[in-house]
């Protein structure tokens, strides 16, 4: 037997659903020992619950740590990372945990899922200059009919449910109230060194939407202008201040 | 190729992103810090921000855990080239990595597994160190692994199968002093044989670092390679016995799991640079 099918044989028995331990291991008493190969299966999964436990730390809060590891091995189980870069492993555990039904009572976890793994992606993204809200007026007239330049750390997330309050009151290590239960739209962005974490007033919110998807401002603005709370000038300088233009300006 | 091996003759620390803002504003006297490159591959944001602050002030060693050199297949393109960028950008004054693999098919495992130790392995892994220092531009260092199987078709010892990898490619070695215990407790080996028997003329860098301890199916001791604790006291005598006989040499204590506060870690640090400065001492004396 070669050296690649015996190692293949043994990344397949790691990776298998069951524990068996792969042919041409031994060990010094020239026995095969599935303890032993059970600490590298241990490893693997152990290290992929740790990197998903450090990515949502509000989501295992909100779940406890038992309901958590288990929720995260049933993922680790059929989501294998695709680099080694762990920092970015779990790109699909919002959907996965919207989808899993022991959590099907927690219907707002999965939101607060997604909003913990834009809170990474932003943290991890590139640095880039910010638009300041005083050169709006030099920005505004080149940009008005293009999509614009948003921030490479901004993120977006919609939700049905109070899902940057939720965030927000287990973030700390005291659990704070939520201040009310609707829908709310999160903006995440890394202006400078610290990630943020906003909630966009209710009348910004398809406007917002729209920029995130690519619209132009005109037709982001007239997506929101059914509402009549929206003001289009409010709106923009309120996005604006917290970080989420690029500056084309800057050298 | 440029040489490595300029870390000072000192203990270094693992930085650890809890630790960022004490190390800045406290100065700790630490030898040298080093890094997982894999945790430096994002884009931007506080991990580049803190990393070329530390790298302004300390020497830095850049340690990969995601390369799998002992695998069988091609070596990832697209991560030499990521590690290529660090290395440019932050001119560690070491990089090492493993003897394992790592990856299958298209996934990547989060572990360091081990490899069966034959002719057709040996030069599966030369090939890969050679094509890691061609292109990263710089002589690495390949680090012996800790273990808890062994492989029946294994036709080389691992210190000769080390050794014969050295020779050939011209990398140097980094000796882990907990992963020789590790081994050699799990199977039946003398550890301070191993080290005796190491090639001691390559070995650029130590590692240290604490293991946990279970048994295995037959209730024989099993120690486990967990980075969790500090170094163990047979561990540390054994360091001590490696000192001896290698001299001053840049030595890192590894604790990345259940990290403690950064005093606790220096703590392990100074523990390490008296035992440097000690054999230092003793050999000024022999001379």
């Amino acid at each position: 037997m070669s050296a690649a099918i015996t190692v293949n044989d043994f990344a397949a028995a790691l990776l298998g659903p069951v524990a068996t331990t792969p042919k041409g291991v031994t060990t010094a008493r020239g026995r095969s020992d599935a303890a032993r190969f059970a600490v590298y299966r241990n490893n693997v999964f152990v290290a992929l619950v740790d990197a998903l436990a450090a990515r949502f730390p509000v989501t295992l809060r909100l779940t406890g740590e038992a309901f958590f590891r288990a929720m995260a091995r049933a993922f680790a189980a059929d989501h294998r990372p695709e680099s080694p870069i762990l920092a970015r492993y779990g790109d699909r555990f919002p959907d996965f945990v919207e989808g899993f039904p022991p959590a099907a009572g927690v219907p707002y976890l999965a939101d607060v899922a997604r909003l913990e793994a834009a809170w990474t992606d932003a943290y991890h993204a590139a640095d880039a200059p910010a638009l300041p809200a005083e050169r709006l007026g030099d920005w505004l007239p080149a940009t008005l009919t293009r999509p614009v330049d948003l921030h490479p750390s901004a993120h977006l997330i919609r939700s049905s449910h109070p899902v940057g309050s939720i965030w927000a009151a287990h973030a700390e290590a005291e659990v704070g109230p939520i201040p009310s239960w609707t829908a709310e739209t999160v903006l995440i962005v890394r202006p400078d060194a610290d990630v943020q974490v906003h909630r966009l007033p209710v009348a910004d919110s398809v406007f917002a939407a729209a920029l995130f998807a690519g619209r132009t401002l005109a037709d982001a603005a007239e997506d929101a202008s059914a509402d009549p709370a929206f003001d289009f000038g409010r709106a923009l300088v309120g996005i604006a201040r917290l970080g989420a233009f690029i500056d084309p300006f800057s050298e | 190729m440029t040489p490595t091996a300029t870390l000072p003759p000192r203990a270094g620390l693992g930085l650890k992103p809890e630790h960022y803002a004490e190390i800045l504003s406290t100065a700790p006297d630490v030898g040298f810090f080093e890094v997982h490159a894999e945790n430096y591959m994002g884009d931007g944001g506080p991990p580049h921000r803190y990393l070329s602050a530390i790298a302004e002030r300390y020497p830095l060693s850049l340690h990969g855990v995601g390369l799998s050199i002992g695998g069988a297949r091609p070596l990832d393109r697209e991560h030499l080239k990521r590690l290529r960028r660090l290395i440019d950008r932050y001119r560690p004054q070491s990089f090492s990595e493993h003897l394992a693999w790592s990856t299958h098919e298209t996934a990547y495992i989060p572990d360091l597994l081990p490899l069966p130790y034959t002719e057709e392995t040996l030069a599966t892994v030369a090939a890969h160190v050679c094509e890691v220092q061609d292109t990263l531009g710089t002589r690495m260092l390949l680090e012996n692994p800790s273990t808890y199987l062994l492989f029946e078709e294994s036709r080389i010892d691992e210190i000769d199968f080390l050794a014969a990898i050295a020779d050939r490619t011209g990398c140097g070695l980094l000796l882990d002093v907990n992963n020789v215990m590790v081994s050699s407790v799990n199977h039946g080996w003398d550890p301070v044989a191993y080290i005796d028997r190491f090639p001691l003329d390559h070995v650029g860098e130590i590692h240290l670092a604490g293991y946990d301890e279970t048994v295995d199916g037959e209730g024989a001791r099993l120690l486990i390679d967990a980075h969790g604790s500090a170094v163990r006291p047979d561990v540390f005598a054994l360091y001590r016995h490696l000192l001896g006989r290698i001299g001053a040499m840049p030595t890192l204590v590894e604790w990345d799991n259940d990290v403690p506060a950064f005093p606790d870690l220096l703590a392990e640090a100074t523990r390490v640079d008296r035992a440097i400065a000690d054999v230092a001492r003793h050999a000024l004396k022999v001379a």
